[in-house]
């Protein structure tokens, strides 16, 4: 019954995202950009007047915003495919960059010191490996002393863009994963237990020995979590920071996929960090207010030009300068007003 | 004399339209709750309550998980609540000194004022470690042990899990159905407690055969208002349950309820099905807590009539 009303109030809530001033641009969409997009709305606010009205109510309540058009753009941090884009009239561009990242709760190991390859990394999640003290682990994990617990596996309850990108990422290291469980923002875990949202997984993690979760890098960062390093797909063992974030998402080849719709993981190179993704914004090719979009347009070049520095303090990485020149070919292109003269011009 | 009457029928329909808007609300309730989960049903059919698939890659979903959660942590709840709930109420109306019978009164009331958001933060915090590593492991090694009922006190010794979750949710509806007990039990006469006492009886006796005989329409109401805030109890479960879609013989393995379901997914179900699957979930739980006030009507029902007879 409670369950029902809470189902009500968070339609009430979409209904309600609509709602603010006209002056401002307003969004909705994914939870994981939501402190950048606010932090460089503080700034921009402060600098243009312009103000930016962000809700973080997900992914997929982002998408619905966006299509039933009550707000200027949706985020995802799922790309959508070239046919849902050109059926709903959308455009699509990543925003920012981010990573995931496997942690543990192991006595005695140092954050990083641990090493793990994505394919052992599914077999875990599906179940096949239960001990830390593994022959499969221990061969990859020479100095390490590995304890005879248990594994637990921890993961997201909710649906997230963070379990789209690692069960991508085990889908494509994994035969096994891609036919049993396969990818998406949530699927049907044959393993362990469920943490809702980023800090859920992170404080389940914390608490269960021998458990093992993937969160955001900001959250692992924050939490002074035992991250693990992983094997990328040129055979070097990576650890998570910018850089190796920023690696991945240079090697992507952005023009190959309608909408940038590229998926940063397993990405070639040996310094990128295999467990990579682009939040994404989402704007209908047709604005009816073409003013209004062009304030859109405006606030991500801004945010594209001047944010890198804002974007490094959260954690998160800024897009590659060639990636930015793309994206405003791609604005110049697609956008049309009513009359289909060029929102952007 | 005609303004009063102007006022008296204005009174009359407004207090009726109020009434009536009741019936509205929950009859728009539950034509909602179809209209959202038709798509669901229709793809599904009556399987969906006994299927135990959850797949949103392949947009297969059925019930049964969630049903099987919901259900077995309010069962674990009331077995632990109604005895701890009776011992209260009988300590604070036959046994407690006067002095100390509004504080603890009050404490028990205010139970029911934490918000359950603080329970479950308060259980994955504070109650789960303590359980993993000092109650689950004395259960295994106690319970775990007994024939039958011993494999639903084997498996991973984390805290977090079905057992976890109806031990959380007892606690919340220890004040519901305690406060309602000691209501009821204060209203028995004077006269009936103290002929039992003249003739001899022991507090537990007048306790047993006297007060709880009298008393047990409003007992059984309120074991059947804690048995509804159970069932339907979102946060605190949603922290503790583990939310994993499996059903298994243990009680320390994870599992999901419909509520915790419903507060999990409803943001992020990508999928029209899926959203539609999550609304037959809420249809169910309707359903559910219908069927359980429903029986409880029955059952005071039956008990007034046996209780005619006697006399």
């Amino acid at each position: 019954m409670q369950g029902f009303f809470r189902a009500c109030s968070f339609v009430v809530a979409l209904g309600s995202a609509a709602a603010v001033q006209a002056a401002d641009i307003t969004g909705a969409g994914a939870t994981f950009p939501y402190p950048i997009y606010s932090k460089w709305a503080e700034i921009y606010k402060a600098k243009t007047n312009v103000g930016l009205n962000y809700q973080s109510i997900g992914s997929g309540g982002g998408i619905k915003q966006i299509k039933a058009k009550t707000v200027d753009f949706g985020a995802s941090d799922m790309p959508l495919k070239a046919e849902d884009l050109e059926k709903d009239g959308l455009v699509q561009f990543p925003a920012v960059i981010g990573g995931v990242v496997p942690v543990v709760n192991l006595e005695g190991v140092a954050p990083g010191q641990m090493k793990m390859t994505g394919a052992l990394l599914a077999d875990i999640y599906l179940g096949k490996i239960k001990k830390w003290n593994d022959p499969a682990i221990a061969a990859l994990n020479g100095g390490v002393k590995l304890p005879d617990e248990n594994i637990t596996v921890v993961r997201r309850a909710d649906g997230s863009g963070t379990t789209f990108l690692f069960t991508n990422y085990l889908s494509k290291v994994n035969v096994e994963w891609k036919d049993k469980v396969g990818a998406g923002t949530a699927v049907q875990w044959p393993e362990g237990v469920g943490g809702k949202g980023n800090e859920g997984v992170a404080s389940y993690v914390q608490r269960i020995k021998g458990g093992i979760g993937y969160v955001e890098y900001a959250y692992a960062k924050k939490n002074k979590m035992i991250h693990l390093a992983l094997k990328n797909k040129a055979g070097e063992f990576v650890q998570p920071d910018d850089l190796t974030f920023q690696a991945a998402a240079a090697y992507a080849e952005w023009n190959k996929v309608p909408g940038f719709g590229e998926i940063l993981t397993d990405q070639p190179g040996k310094t990128s960090w295999p467990i990579t993704g682009a939040s994404f914004v989402l704007m209908h090719k047709v604005q009816a207010d073409p003013a209004k979009g062009l304030e859109v347009l405006k606030f991500f070049d801004w945010a594209f030009k001047n944010g890198q520095k804002t974007a490094e303090e959260l954690d998160y990485v800024a897009l590659p300068q060639t990636l930015v020149k793309q994206i405003d070919g791609a604005w110049r292109t697609s956008l049309k007003d009513g009359a289909g003269n060029p929102v952007l011009k | 004399m005609r303004a009063q009457r102007f006022q008296d029928a204005l009174f009359h329909q407004v207090t009726r339209f109020f009434a009536f808007s009741v019936l509205a609300i929950l009859i728009a309730i539950i034509g909602s709750l179809i209209y959202g989960a038709w798509p669901a049903l229709q793809e599904f059919g009556a399987g969906f309550a006994f299927s135990s698939d959850w797949n949103p890659v392949t947009d297969k979903f059925g019930g049964l998980i969630s049903v099987y959660g919901t259900l077995s942590t309010s069962v674990i709840a009331l077995i632990v609540a109604i005895p701890v709930s009776f011992g209260i109420a009988v300590f604070l109306t036959e046994l407690c000194p006067p002095a100390l019978r509004g504080p603890l009164g009050v404490a028990v009331e205010l139970l029911a004022a934490v918000p359950s958001i603080i329970y479950g933060m308060w259980g994955l915090f504070v109650f789960a470690p303590l359980f993993a590593d000092y109650i689950q492991p004395l259960l295994t090694a106690t319970l775990g042990n007994l024939p039958v009922v011993g494999g639903l006190f084997q498996g991973p010794q984390n805290g977090i899990g079905i057992l976890s979750a109806g031990l959380i949710l007892s606690v919340m509806v220890i004040p519901f159905i305690a406060s309602v007990m000691r209501d009821v039990f204060e209203v028995v006469p004077g006269i009936l407690k103290e002929s039992a006492y003249g003739l001899g009886a022991t507090t537990w006796e007048v306790v047993w055969n006297v007060v709880l005989p009298y008393t047990r329409v409003g007992v059984i109401g309120g074991v059947m208002l804690g048995l509804g805030r159970a069932l339907g109890e979102t946060m605190a479960v949603t922290f503790v349950i583990g939310n994993a879609h499996r059903i298994s013989p243990s009680l320390y393995e994870a599992g999901n309820s419909i509520a915790s379901t419903l507060a999990n997914e409803f943001a992020e179900a990508a999928s029209d099905l899926h959203v539609s699957s999550l609304i037959a979930l809420g249809l169910i739980l309707f359903f559910v807590t219908f069927i359980v006030l429903a029986l409880s009507k029955v059952l005071l029902m039956r008990l007034g009539r046996s209780e005619g007879e006697k006399t």
